[in-house]
């Protein structure tokens, strides 16, 4: 399989569909493992990066998940095409800065992929549309079982799997959900519950000035530790505390249909505007827009089926992804220009608000 | 104000994160924020930059000059990077490391997954000893062909034959 195959199928994640799929955007689930005789990636050499990277690919090659796997050196692709991955979340930004001595291997559905060499000699991962960290877990479990049987991954009897860093040692697994909470932003509710989850020893990730709102809405939480607390353990209690943050997203869409309706029409309505008539817009701008036209069609302001449209939109106008479309470099102007482009052209179909639709009940129902 | 990492150019991005409830500061300037990867809110937690910066401190107390000597790292390695060199480092650097993990985690005793190759070899010298435990009370019991079966057994349990 071609690197262009790769960066011309979408993936199965960016679907949008599994439970929850309107609020929890994705779920991955990472695992970090290193070979017991080799250093770290970050402290080997040239010499033993490329023995542990010819130790460990046939050996992930040969996984019966990976039929039909695109397995790439990090040489063979350029910085764009990277750069592609990392706006899909298939490799980390660190991964994408590796040349000689890495390499990255997924299956067809770019649901699993492994980095060999990152910060760690492997990191596998598995990422799933909605909220299923479940099923990503058992994934990537079979993967690393199948995997122990033929490479010796340095293992610790007291401290567990051993990794470069020591924030990841134990059971070397962050699980992580990205989700959208755009009704706990706009009722100033969002603050509180970063507050809360942080006390239960997960993590809010994000850029945070002065409590200011995150990109797009959108918020990674994950577990913080990795040693002390078994794997299933982490992932329950992590589902818990989602499927929480769930009933509050969906609670303040309810309270702001009922009490602050001109604050959601308002925030939704220039949205569209802006959206469907800008000619020049930055990433961010677009993010943020974008968020809120998803917010407008799980409330019924848009007919359902214009979820994948928006969807697909948060992938494409990201800055690699619409470089990939072009055949010359762009400036930062220039994919401004073409970002409004592709987003007009997405909408021209788009109907405008129908808020008595929305405001008579048509969006989902309040959480249990 | 100057940067964190570096301490030469003036801070220019701040940032703050909440994590286990305690709030966590960092002044980087624009050269070691983008090193670090910060402008990509999905792949950064402020404990990994922190731990480069602060936590080695402990490490210093315990472990200054030494070096790992599978791998040649040492403890100012870990202050520059917030990375160890090799799995042996967990070894060399254990006394530093422990309070900085108990810090950061539930403990310092894996409850997780231990891999089945693992599990096997320690199934295998449990199985061992109590073969040796059932010979020695065979012998002691004076009885000496229950004994010679174990004895076998033993010998088959070494030669690898027998899982």
């Amino acid at each position: 399989m071609t690197i262009n195959n790769l960066l011309n199928s979408p993936g199965e994640w960016l679907r949008g569909d599994g439970p929850h799929s309107n609020i929890v955007v994705s779920s991955r689930v990472r695992i970090a493992r290193n070979l017991r005789n080799f250093p770290f990636p970050g402290w080997a050499k040239k010499a033993d990066r490329i023995s542990v990277l010819e130790c460990v690919k046939p050996a992930v090659d040969a996984l019966p998940e990976m039929g039909e796997a695109y397995s790439i050196f990090s040489q063979d692709f350029s910085a764009l095409e990277k750069q592609v991955l990392v706006e899909r979340h298939l490799i980390s930004r660190e991964h994408a800065a590796k040349g000689l001595g890495s390499a990255v291997v997924m299956n067809k559905k770019q649901t699993l992929s492994i980095m060999i060499n990152e910060e760690d000699h492997l990191r596998m991962q598995s990422i799933r549309s909605g909220l299923n960290l479940k099923s990503a877990f058992k994934l990537i479990d079979k993967v690393d079982t199948e995997l122990a049987d033929k490479l010796d991954f340095a293992f610790h009897p007291q401290l567990g799997f051993l990794t470069a860093c020591p924030t990841n040692v134990g059971t070397g697994m962050r699980a992580s959900a990205m989700m959208h909470l755009p009704a706990l932003v706009l009722s100033e509710q969002i603050n509180q519950v970063i507050q809360a989850v942080s006390k239960v020893g997960l993590a809010v990730r994000g850029l945070y000035g002065e409590g200011t709102e995150a990109l797009g809405n959108l918020f990674q939480i994950s577990n913080q530790v990795t040693l002390g607390e078994a794997e299933g353990d982490i992932i329950t209690r992590l589902n818990k505390v989602i499927e929480q943050i769930i009933h509050h997203e969906v609670n303040a869409r309810q309270g702001l249909l009922q009490k602050k309706p001109v604050t959601l029409l308002d925030n939704v309505g220039r949205a569209y505007g802006v959206l469907r008539y800008a000619h020049s817009m930055a990433s961010k701008e677009a993010l943020n827009l974008l968020s809120y036209l998803k917010l407008g069609v799980d409330l019924a302001f848009f007919p359902e089926e214009f979820q994948h449209v928006i969807d697909a939109l948060f992938i494409e106008t990201q800055p690699a992804h619409l470089q990939k479309g072009s055949a010359k470099k762009l400036q930062a102007e220039e994919r401004d220009t073409l970002r409004a482009q592709i987003i007009r052209g997405k909408l021209v179909s788009f109907p405008p608000p129908d808020a008595d639709r929305a405001l008579a009940g048509g969006g989902s129902p309040p959480a249990e | 104000m100057n940067c964190d990492v570096c301490k030469q150019k003036p801070a220019t991005v701040f940032l703050t994160q909440i994590v286990d409830g305690k709030m966590q500061k960092v002044n980087l300037c624009e050269g070691c924020s983008k090193e670090k990867g910060v402008t990509d809110p999905t792949g950064f937690a402020l404990a990994d930059l922190l731990l480069g910066i602060g936590a080695s401190q402990e490490m210093e107390k315990t472990s200054s000059g030494v070096r790992c000597p599978a791998c040649g790292f040492s403890q100012a390695d870990f202050k520059k990077t917030g990375r160890l060199g090799c799995s042996n480092c967990y070894e060399v650097f254990a006394e530093g490391l422990e309070p900085m993990l108990k810090n950061m985690h539930k403990g310092t005793e894996h409850k997780g997954k231990v891999p089945p190759r693992l599990l096997k070899i320690k199934q295998r010298e449990e199985d061992m000893k109590k073969l040796q435990r059932d010979l020695r009370k065979a012998v002691t019991e004076e009885r000496y062909e229950a004994a010679a079966d174990l004895r076998d057994k033993i010998k088959q349990f070494e030669g690898g034959t027998a899982v």
